[in-house]
């Protein structure tokens, strides 16, 4: 339907952007390359720099220093207007007053009379993207006759009008209601694999941004804490807040015993900085919690406190009194029954694996100084 | 019917009406019986009457001109309080209700005092042909003046609530900032607008304190209709200035009624919601 563009390979080169407000950096030295029909996510809590560093690449803000590269040429030198970029806002930011179809045709018609298409092409061009959004037969009316989510598929058929070279999304989903956000997200996923067009997207929702994209930039603070396929940030995040920050995590503080990192009865087996860390923090994923450990394995043992059954999930509350800690673990609904847990259960539980981190001391502002993802030898079933 | 979240919906419409019938109504029904009393003959006299014909029309020309000028220049001020951060901006806005606080013979006496051929700019002016006080432009000015703290007041508010996202949007899709303007931020703006414009219309064809003063008052040139009614009731013609009343009361009627379609029409887009 839509005719792409196939011979321009434009690799976006984002190098040492760092923005400053008055009393804190958005940005701090932020890098990254995205490569053409890449579907990016900016993942992070807010005021990480996820939508500043959305707004300089749109030419809505400018940094303080750093540079953005479009194929070897100065992306920040052109402005907002001239950078054809398509955007899209959280609250739509549609032309209220503006029907469905001029709200679409709105970039063709402010262009110059010379580059301007004729109305026959603008009605044309419209009908098409608004049969490609599945909203034909709404040209007609006004946005406030619209929902959230048609609403919002108006505006990415006006950011598509204009032919953009780069889709910027600022929490496009962030407004509307649960099972629209289900639905449009699939949507989305399915044009971006038609279209093809470099495509990044800010949001705080991990779900979404696993789900989503090729991609993922998780920020904090300012900085890229991890960039990576979906698949690696969940299974081997890069920091603790990263682990921290995307799903569900056991936090275990580790400590040095007989030249052995562990915890209570659970002791990790060949640690790779031979005892020079005498702290780590060991992040477990709920499903990485093994429940049945056998004997000859060391385990904690455990009391089950609550079995909480979210439809196929089972989230399970375990307090492991030698420890005076409580952990959470996740196993399939089906099993539950299977393995007849019932609350006041006693369980030998061990982590089967996870993601361990060397400190300099304990506590919460100590700083990393290795990472190491550890795995069970002979890794028991759950 | 639909629940409402406060009761007594019967009870307020109830004192609403009869507040409207009691303080705007009747003293309009008193009008248009006295005016009776001058007969259709009368009516057509006084109508046909050049003098008269030529107050109304500076009444309402001038005010519909003071208000045009006022829509600009309030849009404009409007604009510069909400959109910039400036010292002395306080003071500014505070500076626009003068208009609304001041008596306005007050502003009628200061306003000659300035204009006046011996006056502070007056003496600059006259001498090169502009000629304010006791004349239609000085009509005006004092039009203006009097109307002008409605369309900054009327629009702040709305200009204040607009989404910086959608100028946003309009620049990324190629706008122009004269386009973003006249596109997207003015016509949002328009229906407030005509409401700032409406009040500040209605406030000049019915303004007399301070236009007297600097109009001079001279028949067929810078005399208003209301100078006229007052001067029919000092000849104890009270017939004739009740009808003269009502002729200005249907007119601006009128007016305010075709301000109020067009109003309806600008805003085409609020009008049906889901």
């Amino acid at each position: 339907m839509r005719q792409v563009d196939t011979e321009t390979t434009m690799t976006l080169e984002l190098s040492h952007l760092s923005r400053r407000f008055t009393d804190f950096a958005a940005l701090d030295d932020v890098s990254l390359s995205i490569a053409p029909g890449e579907f990016l996510a900016l993942l992070g809590p807010s005021g990480s720099g996820k939508t500043t560093l959305l707004r300089i690449l749109a030419g809505l803000d400018y940094p303080d220093s750093g540079s953005v590269d479009l194929d070897g040429q100065n992306f920040l030198a052109a402005p907002a207007r001239e950078r054809k970029i398509g955007l899209v806002f959280q609250h739509y930011a549609l032309f209220r007053h503006l029907t469905v179809a001029e709200n679409v045709a709105f970039g063709l018609r402010v262009r110059k009379r010379r580059l301007r298409p004729s109305k026959k092409a603008i009605a044309e061009r419209v009908e098409q993207l608004l049969q490609r959004v599945q909203l034909d037969g709404f040209g007609h009316r006004y946005p406030t006759q619209l929902s959230g989510g048609q609403r919002q598929r108006v505006a990415l058929a006006r950011a598509l009008a204009v032919e953009p070279s780069l889709l910027l999304l600022d929490e496009p989903f962030g407004a509307l209601d649960a099972q629209v956000r289900l639905t449009l997200r699939r949507w989305l996923r399915e044009l971006h694999e038609d279209l093809e067009l470099t495509t990044i997207f800010v949001t705080h929702d991990q779900e979404e941004a696993l789900e989503l994209a090729d991609r993922v930039a998780v920020m904090n603070r300012g900085r890229i804490e991890q960039v990576g396929t979906p698949e690696a940030i969940y299974q081997q995040p890069a920091t603790p807040f990263v682990c921290e920050f995307i799903g569900k995590v056991n936090k275990l503080p580790l400590t040095l015993s007989g030249g052995r990192l562990g915890m209570g009865e659970w002791l990790l087996d060949g640690e790779p900085w031979n005892g020079e860390h005498a702290h780590a923090v060991a992040y477990v994923r709920p499903e990485h919690l093994a429940l049945d450990v056998p004997e000859t394995q060391p385990a904690w043992s455990a009391r089950l406190r609550h079995v909480y059954l979210a439809g196929s999930v089972a989230h399970l509350e375990l307090y492991v009194p030698s420890l005076d800690h409580t952990l959470e673990a996740d196993i399939a609904g089906e099993d539950v029954a299977k393995l007849g847990l019932q609350p006041g259960a006693q369980l030998r539980v061990a982590p089967r694996s996870a993601v361990v981190f060397a400190m300099d001391k304990s506590g919460e502002d100590a700083a990393v100084q290795g990472r190491w993802v550890w795995q069970a030898k002979n890794a028991p079933h759950a | 019917m639909r629940r409402r979240i406060l009761p007594g919906f019967g009870l307020s419409l109830g004192y609403a009406l009869a507040y409207l019938g009691l303080i705007v109504l009747l003293p309009l029904a008193a009008l248009a019986w006295k005016a009776s009393g001058i007969g259709l003959h009368g009516l057509i006299r006084l109508l046909s009457s050049p003098r008269t014909f030529a107050a109304l029309k500076l009444s309402f020309v001038g005010a519909t001109f003071a208000a045009v000028v006022n829509a600009f220049v309030g849009l404009l001020v409007a604009w510069v309080l909400v959109r910039y951060r400036f010292p002395g901006r306080r003071l500014f806005d505070a500076l626009v209700d003068l208009p609304f606080a001041l008596p306005t013979a007050v502003a009628g006496i200061a306003l000659t005092a300035l204009y006046a051929p011996n006056g502070w700019l007056g003496q600059w002016l006259v001498p090169h042909g502009i000629q304010i006080a006791y004349a239609p432009p000085g009509v005006i000015l004092a039009m203006v003046f009097v109307g002008f703290p409605f369309v900054v007041r009327t629009l702040q508010p709305v200009l204040e609530s607009l989404d910086r996202d959608v100028e946003e949007a309009a620049e990324s899709l190629g706008a122009s900032h004269p386009q973003t303007f006249f596109r997207v931020i003015l016509p949002m703006l328009f229906p407030t607008l005509l409401t700032g414009f409406a009040l500040a219309l209605a406030r000049a064809v019915g303004e007399y304190g301070s236009v007297i003063f600097i109009a001079g008052n001279i028949p067929m040139r810078s005399e208003i209709a209301p100078l006229l009614i007052v001067e029919k009731l000092e000849e104890f013609d009270y017939a004739g200035a009740a009808a003269l009343g009502m002729v200005m009361l249907i007119a601006s009627f009128v007016l305010l009624i075709v301000i109020s379609l067009l109003q309806r029409w600008s805003r085409r887009w609020a009008e049906h919601t889901r």
